[in-house]
């Protein structure tokens, strides 16, 4: 019963892995990221419920919380980011190398 | 009364003091009124050291991090005392020799005096604890006023040396913190405190290899050949001032360290790797005097003497015997004396010309002849001269080793003939012959360089015709650690009725 | 006769022995450290120092006549100096050590005196008093230790009163040169000895004489021969014995009245000291014995070689020095039958070299400071009383019949036939080249024609420079026959170190005395007539092959640089180099390397965030792929 919901999960998380992966708009790669957090807090609720214990939903929430966070943080680099360059692209923010 | 947290807590406090004086004269001032201060109480502390009682004395312990064990833990035997000694007579004539050192830079003054203080309470410190980890604390912690002090204070090469220096120490240092932290948890007492672990480590392995964590450290520190690149380039770029405290007293607690921890806590690896660690003492008593003697710049040639004594000291450390270990310790302290006046008259000289090439100068006898005098009695004593406390040193540390190691005792005497031609050749091309062009208006010592001087060549003088209160207090440390390495002095092939036995 | 017991003493003048050095040792203070301030009267507190010091022992001496010969080793204890090594060190005062005070202090002072008069017009003169001060006083506490570390001190004090005065006219570079060289072969000999102490130490585990030599017997031979050999090489390098012979001659760079103290009368023979002091030792092996006296004899025939072609009448002297000491070195191997005829001999010469030395002296203060005899000639009616000193002394060395040397030479020969025939004659022979070079150097100088050059206009030295010539030579008559005649030093020095089987008769018509005379006569004779009746040309000829072996100084400092110094130079810069490119080169190399590599690793930080989170990526799918392999195992 409980496989069909991590096989959900993995099959949104490897999407959002891709899409980190393969785009170049931060936007999309931000959503991504998002999309693979939600991944994992389906796996967390769903093992919550096969182990009859309130864990994972605990650590889902955390992960909510700290989602949030990020959104807040990352949204406004990247807004930051396009007001400066006019990009939002990933690749043209590489300023920070060696 | 806690003496040793009182010695460095003036010396922080003082530290702290001298960089919220606005006014740099004053700062210096209050400087050297608080390392006078500090000789004071230390000389004072000495007094009540009675040396035949017990081993430790004037110790401090308070916990510091329980969870691990750790303490702070204070306390002194002979060795400890002397060494301690030593540091507090040098700082205030560092501090008088470096008066107008700071202000040739961009560099804050206060901060350079303010550094010395620092580094005062942690010479201090790393020779008073008791506890191993607080003395892998102070050990490291030393690097970094000695790093401010070459790279912001130094000579043209400054950041280079002071790198050097710094890295090369911790590289060092971190595997002595391997040790140390295997030496806790293999030992098993949940404590580092030094006296806890001795005895602890059994298995001869374990001991050679802990041994060596140590021992790589204090032989960067000391400096020991191979490892001794590092103070020539350190000691010619640091000020004269910083120069003396680095080889002086920092480069001391290499050697001391051998005799308290490598001794003392691994006694079966000490005397397995006792061969090795005395040839290359030996190695580097002669390698050392031959390069000084093939140096043109002053300052890395004295340092290079030092590499020389250093494979003194630590060939006295690891004879195991009482006159040598004793010698050895003595050694310390007289080679701190000597160096320090080679290193500040040399300073004096360098700064009146502006350049550390010997063959700048020439005949500064004539027109120097104090500053000459003085240079030449500090040259005679880094020869080891008979009447010059650092005689009676090296005598005791050849003739120690003599009597078990003799091949490598006669192999180091040659140093007494090398000591001759690298000391007297260096102040025949300085000194003597006709005075050169640009030598011919250098200013003779003055006052204060004067009184920077006049204290080192009395105890030269004074613990070269009478070394007794020195050694009475060193003897029984060193008996008491050659028998924890349960050693004995080798009897004499033919007893003699001696006086009054 | 074994020597006599030690006897702790206290009270009287033997018990303030050590005023004799602390009165010196402040005069040495005072002057260098009151400077300038002490420039009026600095030369007076160097001579009543000195005197004082001779005061005190010309009464330890007295009050040591005034015990039985038996009690005459007296010592009296200081304080602990190295506890563990050397406790309660102390003074020993016995014949030995007395006979070699008086002579210090009797001589010093003569020379203190006369160098009053000789640095008057030198700028230096305070500074030159206090090093005399100094050398008098770690000259006496040589020979007053009661223990070798204490002696060791001393003869480690008169190198370095040695170095400063060879090097007083420090702006010289030739003077600084052998000033340095002086101290560094002195450092050799040094090296020898303090190996010897060591030994000494290892094996008995006690440096004082009152213990040491008591049980020296029950050491093993070996032990025995090292520690004489040891202790050789010191002693060849104090007095200037082959082959650390080289130092002596260059030493005449130093004031005149240096060579005459320093030189000649007392600090080179603090080798002879030391062997005989140390005779108990030496006695009981043989072969340190065999080699003690092979140098000696070596050294004799050597130095009379080098003074026979040398045209600077200090070194001519200075060769002679080193001749007269090995005949010490010689007697003093031999064992009790020569200590007396060593320390008699040492004596004296004391007396006549000091007197020869500052006659020199005072030639070449009347002839602005020439040096080369080839242009002295016919000074004998410019300085009446220069040379008649100057020819007291040359007498006395030659061994002219009743004068000192006459005595204590004709001794060490005599005793040396007895021991060794081959060391016998080869001592004869040397009699007869000293009989040769200073003949020659007499001629030279007082006799012929004037050879003078440029303003020089010899005139007498002022009193203070001769009346110590005249007591100096007053010694070189009659001290000779005094010690000598009768057995009477031999049986006063018997306390301190024994006396031999049978005691020698002095016989005035021996075989070897009569060739002895007989090979003098030739040898002055010959002088004579190649320079005394004929012309001496102003530039030396080339002359064969043997001279210039001797003017070379037998090759001695050519071997030296080429066994040691140039070497000793490539291997310094050998050293300096492997220091900076190797040792220096591999802690370069390596921090280089680590440098090297990261800069190379850093590249991987690219800037594009999905690369990095690529890597991310693959590593966290290693990682698992990871756990699960090892999850399966």
């Amino acid at each position: 019963m409980t496989t069909h919901y991590l096989v959900l999960s993995a099959l949104l998380f490897a999407i959002g892995g891709v899409g980190v992966l393969v785009r170049r708009n931060a936007i999309v790669v931000f959503m991504c990221v998002e999309l693979m957090l939600n991944a994992c807090n389906l796996a967390f609720v769903t093992f919550a419920r096969q182990n009859g214990n309130l864990d994972g939903q605990v650590i889902a929430f955390f992960v909510m919380i700290v989602a949030a966070a990020e959104v807040v943080i990352g949204l406004a680099i990247i807004v930051t980011i396009f007001r400066t360059r006019r990009s939002a692209s990933v690749d043209d923010a590489s300023l920070l190398k060696y | 009364m806690p003496w040793l947290s009182t010695l460095i807590g003036v010396s922080v406090l003082g530290a702290l003091g001298v960089t919220l004086v606005r006014n740099d004269k004053l700062a210096k001032q209050f400087t050297l009124a608080v390392s006078l201060v500090v000789l004071a109480l230390t000389v004072a502390m000495a007094v009540q050291f009675s040396p035949n009682g017990d081993k430790f004395q004037f110790a401090e312990t308070y916990n510091w991090i329980p969870a691990f064990g750790v303490h702070y833990g204070v306390a002194v035997d002979g060795i400890a005392l002397v060494l301690i000694l030593l540091s507090a007579v040098l700082v205030p004539i560092v501090v008088l020799a470096s008066w107008h050192d700071a202000e040739a830079g961009k560099r804050s003054v206060r901060t350079y005096f303010s550094l010395i203080l620092v580094l005062e309470a942690m010479m201090i410190g790393v020779f008073a604890a008791t506890d191993v980890f607080l003395f892998y604390v102070f050990f490291e912690a030393m690097l970094i006023p000695m790093y401010f002090m070459i790279g912001s204070y130094g000579g043209a090469q400054r950041s280079y040396a002071a790198v050097k220096f710094l890295l090369y120490s911790l590289f060092g240092g971190l595997l002595m913190l391997v040790a140390v932290i295997a030496l806790y948890s293999i030992a098993g007492k949940g404590t580092f405190m030094f006296s806890d672990l001795v005895g602890t480590i059994q298995d001869v392995t374990t001991q050679k290899w802990l041994f060596l964590g140590f021992f790589i450290a204090f032989a960067i520190k000391a400096p020991l050949w191979p490892f001794h690149t590092w103070l020539p380039d350190a000691a010619a770029q640091a000020p004269a001032g910083a120069a003396v405290l680095l080889v002086g007293v920092l480069d001391k607690v290499g050697t001391y360290g051998m005799l308290r921890f490598c001794l003392e806590l691994f006694p079966e690896a000490a005397k397995f790797f006792t061969p090795l660690v005395i040839t290359l003492s030996v190695i580097g008593i002669v390698y050392g005097a031959i390069v000084a003697i093939g140096q043109t710049d002053m300052k890395r040639l004295i340092a290079y003497t030092s590499v020389s004594h250093f494979g003194f000291i630590a060939m006295g450390v690891f004879a195991m015997t009482t006159n040598a270990g004793a010698g050895a310790t003595l050694y310390m302290v007289n080679h701190g004396f000597s160096t320090g006046a080679l290193f500040l008259i040399a300073g004096f000289l360098i700064n009146r010309r502006g350049s550390q090439y010997i063959a700048d100068y020439g005949g500064v006898q004539k027109v120097a002849p104090v500053l000459a005098g003085t240079f030449l009695v500090a040259g005679l004593s880094s020869l080891s001269l008979p009447g010059l406390s650092t005689f009676v040193s090296e005598f005791m540390v050849l003739a120690g080793t003599y009597e078990k190691h003799l091949v490598f005792a006669v192999i180091a005497a040659t140093g007494v003939i090398l000591a001759a031609i690298y000391i007297l050749w260096m102040y025949q091309r300085t000194m003597n012959g006709p005075t050169a062009e640009s030598v011919k208006t250098l200013p003779d010592l003055n006052a204060r360089e004067k009184w920077v001087v006049t204290p080192l060549i009395a105890l030269l003088l004074v613990f070269g015709f009478y070394p007794k209160p020195l050694l009475d207090v060193i003897h029984p440390a060193v008996k008491d650690t050659l028998s924890s390495v349960s050693v004995t002095d080798p009897a004499p092939a033919v007893p003699v009725a001696k006086e009054g036995q | 006769m074994e020597p006599a017991e030690f006897i702790t003493h206290s009270g009287g003048a033997i018990g303030v022995a050590w005023l004799m050095i602390a009165l010196p040792l402040v005069g040495a203070a005072v002057l260098l450290l009151g400077g300038r301030r002490t420039d009026r009267f600095g030369h007076l507190l160097g001579v009543v120092t000195a005197l004082a010091s001779f005061v005190v022992a010309v009464l330890a001496f007295v009050q040591l006549l005034g015990f039985a010969p038996g009690e005459r080793r007296r010592g009296i204890a200081l304080y602990d100096f190295i506890p563990g090594m050397a406790t309660k060190v102390g003074l020993l005062v016995d014949p030995l050590s007395i006979s070699f005070c008086l002579l210090i202090t009797g001589v010093g002072s003569l020379i203190h005196i006369y160098s009053i008069g000789y640095m008057a017009h030198d700028p230096g003169r305070r500074r030159f008093f206090a090093y005399l001060n100094l050398f008098v006083a770690a000259m006496l506490l040589l020979v007053l230790a009661d223990n070798y570390v204490a002696l060791f001190v001393g003869w480690e004090g008169v190198g370095l009163a040695s170095y400063l005065l060879i090097g007083f006219w420090q702006h010289k570079p030739s003077a600084a040169t052998a000033a340095k060289k002086a101290f560094i072969v002195n450092r050799v000999g040094d090296f020898g000895l303090l190996i010897g102490i060591f030994t000494i130490f290892a094996t008995f585990h006690s440096l004082k004489f009152a213990e040491v030599f008591p049980a020296a017997h029950g050491a093993s031979q070996g032990t025995l021969t090292a520690i004489g050999l040891l202790l050789l090489v010191g002693a060849c390098g104090k007095s200037a014995q082959l082959p650390l012979q080289s130092w002596l001659l260059d030493a005449m760079e130093g004031p005149t009245p240096v060579s005459a103290l320093i030189h000649a009368a007392t600090m080179v023979t603090a080798g002879v000291y030391l062997i005989v002091r140390s005779g108990v030792i030496f006695q009981a092996a043989e072969t340190a014995q065999l080699v003690v006296t092979i140098v000696g004899v070596a050294t004799l025939l050597a130095g009379a070689i080098i003074g026979t072609a040398k045209d600077d009448i200090k070194k001519a002297l200075a060769g002679s020095t080193m001749s007269q000491i090995g005949y010490m070195v010689l007697a003093a191997g031999i064992g009790p039958a020569g200590y007396a005829f060593a320390i008699a001999h040492l004596i004296t010469h004391g007396f006549f070299k000091a007197d020869l030395f500052l006659g020199a002296g005072s030639v070449m203060h009347a002839m602005n400071d020439e040096v080369n005899m080839r242009k002295y000639g016919a000074l004998r009616k410019a300085m009446p009383v220069t040379f008649a000193t100057f020819l007291i002394g040359y007498l006395a060395i030659i061994g002219f019949p009743l004068l000192s040397g006459y005595f204590t030479k004709d001794g060490i020969i005599e005793t040396a036939m007895e021991h060794n025939a081959i060391l016998g004659w080869l001592a004869v022979l040397g009699a007869g080249i000293t009989g040769f070079y200073m003949s020659r150097l007499v001629f030279m100088t007082f006799f012929g024609a004037k050879r003078w050059e440029g303003d020089a206009h010899p005139h007498e030295s002022p009193a203070v420079m001769t009346w110590p010539l005249i007591i100096l030579s007053a010694g070189a008559i009659f001290l000779g026959g005094f010690l000598i005649v009768g057995n009477r030093f031999m049986t006063f020095l018997s306390p301190a170190v024994g006396l031999p089987e049978h005691l020698p008769e002095f016989n005035p018509v021996s075989l070897t005395g009569l060739v002895t005379l007989a090979l003098v006569a030739v040898g002055a004779v010959f002088a004579w007539f190649r320079y005394g009746a004929a012309e001496v040309p102003a530039v030396a000829p080339r002359g064969s092959f043997l001279t210039a072996f001797a003017r070379r100084d037998l090759y001695g400092d050519a071997l030296n640089e080429a066994l040691f110094m140039r070497p000793g130079q490539w291997l310094t810069r050998l050293a300096v180099f492997f220091d900076n490119r190797g040792i220096d080169g591999v802690v370069n190399g390596l921090a280089a390397g680590i440098g090297g590599s990261s800069g190379r690793l850093r590249r991987i930080q690219t800037g594009f965030v999905r690369s990095y989170a690529l890597s991310i990526f693959v590593g966290a799918a290693l990682l698992v792929g990871a756990w699960f392999v090892v999850g399966n195992l």
